[in-house]
């Protein structure tokens, strides 16, 4: 006979993917994460800081606020969920965790106009659940980017009309050959030190197929195989934060197949939000008997590049960058994965190059995923607050470990018409393993 | 009193973006740090986000006017409630006027606005060679003018004082909405110390809107040492030790094995976990004078059974030391959903028969208290944990926390060393005041403040500030008297 499980309640929250009523009450709100928000920084307003949102889920969990409030609605999802809070919060709360559920509780409440239900079908259900449609889609972008097109739209005006323009701008441009991740391995270098998988994801697998293709030259050559394991997709990171965990979950049960594979000592991934996403499969799928334990193996298994080269030590000696640089913390590498000394590390092991810290490397840049499309004037006043910090270290290079930031970045300097290049940290180790090679030839070549 | 009219003309003062009036956003200051199972919840009618000191003014005159208590705020970190609304009126948050308006270092002072955070101020100066010595645990977040309003401590203040030794001046917006500046850039100012007189008022006698702090040079050396001790009773009597024997740490910690555990669950900053209390000691000054005192603290630890003494090796080692041990209180978040903070004082010689009795109050009414104080002022803080939805429970956590404290003054010590008074602490005033004591504060707050709009129900025990109205009433002087929500829309 069927049962129906009964509809659990919290006050206000209703249904799947209640927020934990003992994670809300963990906050004792000291108030000691307010400096580290973004959106408090810029207001001031306690609404708009961890402690405040805190304290409006505990409204609605005990009844007293509706959830579909405006203002509940509003401060959710003006939170960039950049987990800044979560890092120094003492008393533990996993702050990520019941924000996320907090959207997908009004994601289940409120019916949204069909316009965006369908736009959320066509790209979350449609084009990031199949990675042939995904890449078709990116190359019929490219396509459109090299031809004239782009530059008659933004001087025609139709995509400030359209409400577009601050999209256009943000777009990556494609690379020229996407990683189709195939089952194919690529040989270590020198002295074999094991094997990892890449995470090719998503738009890191078209749009900036070039910092897979140096994450795979930088592993190999530090003694690591690297495979592509077939059959993987997107993380679904986008997905659970935007309020459609189910949808999320998905991807993950897919990529949890594809990675079912014991003779990999690493999943190796090199976008920071996706790492902190699958790190996360534990919890995302802790529900489901099938796959909860394989989804907590999984996610410890995952590390980010900077912190496995880290940890691993690089067996082969940098070359020689003679500039300066500075880092931009990604949030969901700083503070979702707490992840901040190996990056700092590994910058240092570049012969000659130099490292300047900016003022508030750790605050968000405004990227957020597709926060700076959803919420452009706070995501501008943080970016702007950002290349102010960037620029204040007089570095010629911008290091960061996370398409987002690093789009939200570009976009931001040429705006103030600035050409300086923002690189991912391994493809600054990559040019400085191109430059070692460069003067070993040299050096061949005068021995010569 | 005509809600919208009030609402229109407060938002011409500071802009429709200063003013809160939207009830679903004013339970976000129904609360400070304090736990509200103990200092209750209270909503503002308005809150009021200005951005100047005549936007502070010019919201002063419109309370009086329209009879409303005033409650000044700042980040909201208070322990003891002070930054509640407990009558509901105005509350001004100032967290918006945060500008360092001036960093003179040759006479040694900045100004600052009163929304500056603590750690913003010393990170700004300190690249020059100064930094503002009063470090409350919470300074990543709380702003000057908390510290100002609450005469604020911090671990440091062993050797530097408390703010009020680092105060040189204020501009304040006073009950009568006039504007007045206090104090100045020299070391003594003619007349009747106001400056002093304001430094701990918690609000209660007027704002402040400019801040002239006094900027301390930075110590040529500074070394931190770790020592873990088997017992509670071993590690204070090392402190007892180390006051006697004269020598003077900038700061000297005790925290116990509650303590110890949720700061490293929070922040695995290296406090051993297997330890009954850890002292971490902070010697700052000249290079060879904290290696001889290090010297010193170090064999007066190991006489007293101290199981290793650990000199943190590096600068990052310290402040992961520093960073923990003064997020203590939030961890407690890992332990309990509920504390109630006490602010005792004891005289260093009482320390260990006063830290048995917390002891004995924790087996007596069977509850779990942490102890994480600054050791070397016998400032106590114990923390009282529970559970608001356990029966009983509050009941037994109010008379824990007066026990203590009645042993504490009985000890020749004080009901709060440096949180303030606010709402949770007011009752026990009587314990350490006598009647006359109390008449004589409540003739000052009437003369700053004779219509007792300014934080009422703060700082004056209940059954004294409600005499003290009723004279104020029988002599004919209107009497704000809050405006609840009801009333108004």
């Amino acid at each position: 006979m069927a049962t129906t499980a009964p509809i659990e309640t919290l006050g206000g929250f209703r249904g799947h993917d209640l927020p934990s009523r003992d994670v809300i009450r963990s906050c004792v709100h000291c108030g000691l994460c307010l400096p580290s928000c973004p959106t408090y920084v810029m207001t001031r307003r306690e609404r708009s800081s961890p402690r405040g949102r805190i304290w409006l889920m505990k409204e609605v969990s005990e009844g007293k606020l509706d959830l579909l409030d405006p203002l509940f609605e509003e401060e959710m999802y003006l939170c960039l969920n950049c987990r800044a809070c979560e890092a120094v919060c003492p008393s533990g709360v996993k702050y990520g965790e019941i924000v996320e559920a907090s959207r997908a509780q009004i994601e289940q409440a409120r019916q949204p106009a069909p316009k965006v239900r369908l736009l959320r079908k066509l790209v979350f259900h449609f084009l990031f659940t199949d990675m042939r449609r995904f890449r078709a889609a990116s190359a019929a972008l490219r396509l459109y980017q090299r031809s004239p097109l782009p530059r008659l739209l933004e001087r025609s005006g139709l995509l400030t009309r359209l409400g577009l323009a601050e999209a256009h701008k943000l777009m990556p441009t494609v690379s020229a050959r996407f990683v189709v991740p195939s089952g194919e391995t690529m040989p270590a270098q020198g002295t074999w030190r094991g094997r990892v998988g890449l995470f090719t994801g998503c738009i890191m697998s078209t749009a900036y197929a070039d910092i897979h293709q140096a994450t795979i030259r930088v592993l190999t050559r530090n003694g690591y195989e690297v495979t592509l394991i077939n059959g993987q997709g997107c993380c679904g990171a986008l997905h659970v934060h935007a309020g459609d965990p189910n949808a999320g979950r998905a991807l993950a049960r897919k990529n949890i197949d594809a990675f079912d594979n014991p003779h990999l000592d690493a999943i190796i991934v090199n976008a920071a939000g996706c790492g902190a996403a699958l790190k996360e499969y534990g919890h995302l799928l802790k529900d489901d008997p099938a796959y909860a334990e394989r989804a907590a193996a999984f996610a410890s298994r995952v590390q980010d590049v900077t912190e496995f080269l880290a940890a691993q030590g690089l067996s082969a000696e940098p070359g020689p960058l003679p500039i300066t640089v500075t880092y931009q913390e990604p949030c969901h590498l700083a503070h979702a994965q707490r992840i901040t000394r190996q990056p700092r590390h590994l910058l240092k092991a570049i012969p000659e190059l130099r490292l300047v810290e900016m003022p508030e490397s750790s605050l968000c840049c405004g990227s957020a995923g597709i926060y700076n499309l959803m919420r452009p004037e706070m995501a501008s006043a943080l970016l702007a607050r950002k290349l102010d910090n960037a620029l204040s270290t007089g570095a010629g290079v911008i290091v960061s470990a996370n398409p987002g930031c690093m789009l939200q970045l570009t976009a931001g300097l040429r705006a103030r018409g600035d050409s300086r290049p923002v690189l991912h940290l391994v493809e600054v180790l990559d040019r400085a393993y191109a430059a070692a090679e460069a003067h070993a030839r040299s050096v061949g070549a005068d021995a010569q | 009193m005509d809600r919208a009219t009030l609402r229109e003309r407060l938002e011409a003062v500071v802009g429709a973006g200063g003013v809160v009036a939207d009830p679903s956003e004013l339970v976000v200051y129904e609360y400070d740090a304090s736990d509200e199972a103990i200092a209750g919840r209270h909503r503002p009618d308005f809150v009021v986000l200005p951005e100047t000191t005549e936007q502070v003014a010019a919201v002063v005159r419109l309370a009086r006017e329209y009879g409303l208590p005033v409650t000044p705020r700042g980040a909201g970190t208070g322990l003891a409630g002070g930054a509640i609304a407990a009558r509901g009126g105005i509350m001004v948050v100032l967290t918006r006027m945060n500008r360092i308006l001036e960093i003179n270092e040759r006479d040694r002072y900045a100004i600052v606005e009163p929304g500056v955070i603590n750690l913003e101020l010393s990170t700004a100066t300190l690249p020059r060679g100064y930094f503002f010595a009063p470090d409350p645990s919470s300074q990543r977040a709380c702003t000057i003018g908390g510290n100002v309003a609450n005469n604020s401590g911090g671990p440091h203040c062993l050797k530097y004082g408390v703010t009020s030794n680092h105060i040189m001046g204020l501009e304040v917006v006073l009950p009568s909405g006039e504007v007045v500046w206090t104090g100045g850039p020299v070391p003594e100012s003619p007349g009747v110390d106001l400056t002093g007189v304001l430094v701990g008022s918690e609000g209660t006698l007027g704002i402040v809107t400019k801040v002239m702090v006094r900027l301390t040079r930075n110590p040529e050396a500074v070394s931190v040492l770790l020592a873990p001790f088997p017992t509670i009773e071993t590690a204070s009597n090392a402190v007892s030790a180390i006051v006697a024997a004269g020598v003077l740490p900038a700061a000297l910690e005790m925290m116990d094995r509650l303590s110890i555990q949720a700061v490293e669950a929070a922040f695995h900053a290296g406090y051993p976990t297997d330890a009954g209390a850890v002292l971490l000691v902070e010697i700052d000054g000249l290079a060879e004078a904290v290696a001889e005192s290090a010297d010193a603290i170090t064999d007066i630890c190991r006489q007293h059974d101290a199981t290793e003494v650990r000199v943190a090796a590096s600068a990052e080692e310290r402040e992961a030391l520093w960073f923990a041990r003064k997020a203590a209180f939030g961890a407690m978040g890992r332990l309990t959903p509920n504390y109630y903070l006490q602010d005792a004082t004891v005289p260093r010689t009482q320390l260990p028969p006063t830290l048995q009795f917390v002891e004995e109050l924790s087996r007596e009414y069977r509850l779990r208290i942490a102890n994480v104080f600054h050791a070397g002022d016998g400032n106590l803080h114990p923390l009282i944990l529970f559970d608001r939805y356990e029966k009983g429970a509050i009941e037994r956590v109010l008379r824990a926390g007066t026990d203590l404290l009645t042993y504490c003054v009985e000890r020749g010590g004080t009901v709060s060393g440096e949180h303030g008074i606010g709402l949770e602490k007011k009752d026990y005033l009587t314990l350490i005041f006598t009647p006359d004591d109390l008449a004589a504060m409540a003739g000052l707050k009437r003369s700053f403040d004779p219509l007792a709009y300014f934080n009422p129900d703060k700082v004056f025990p209940t059954s004294f500030s409600c005499g003290e109205l009723a004279a104020v009433k029988a002599a004919g002087v209107p009497v704000s008297g809050g405006l609840g929500l009801e009333d108004v829309i």
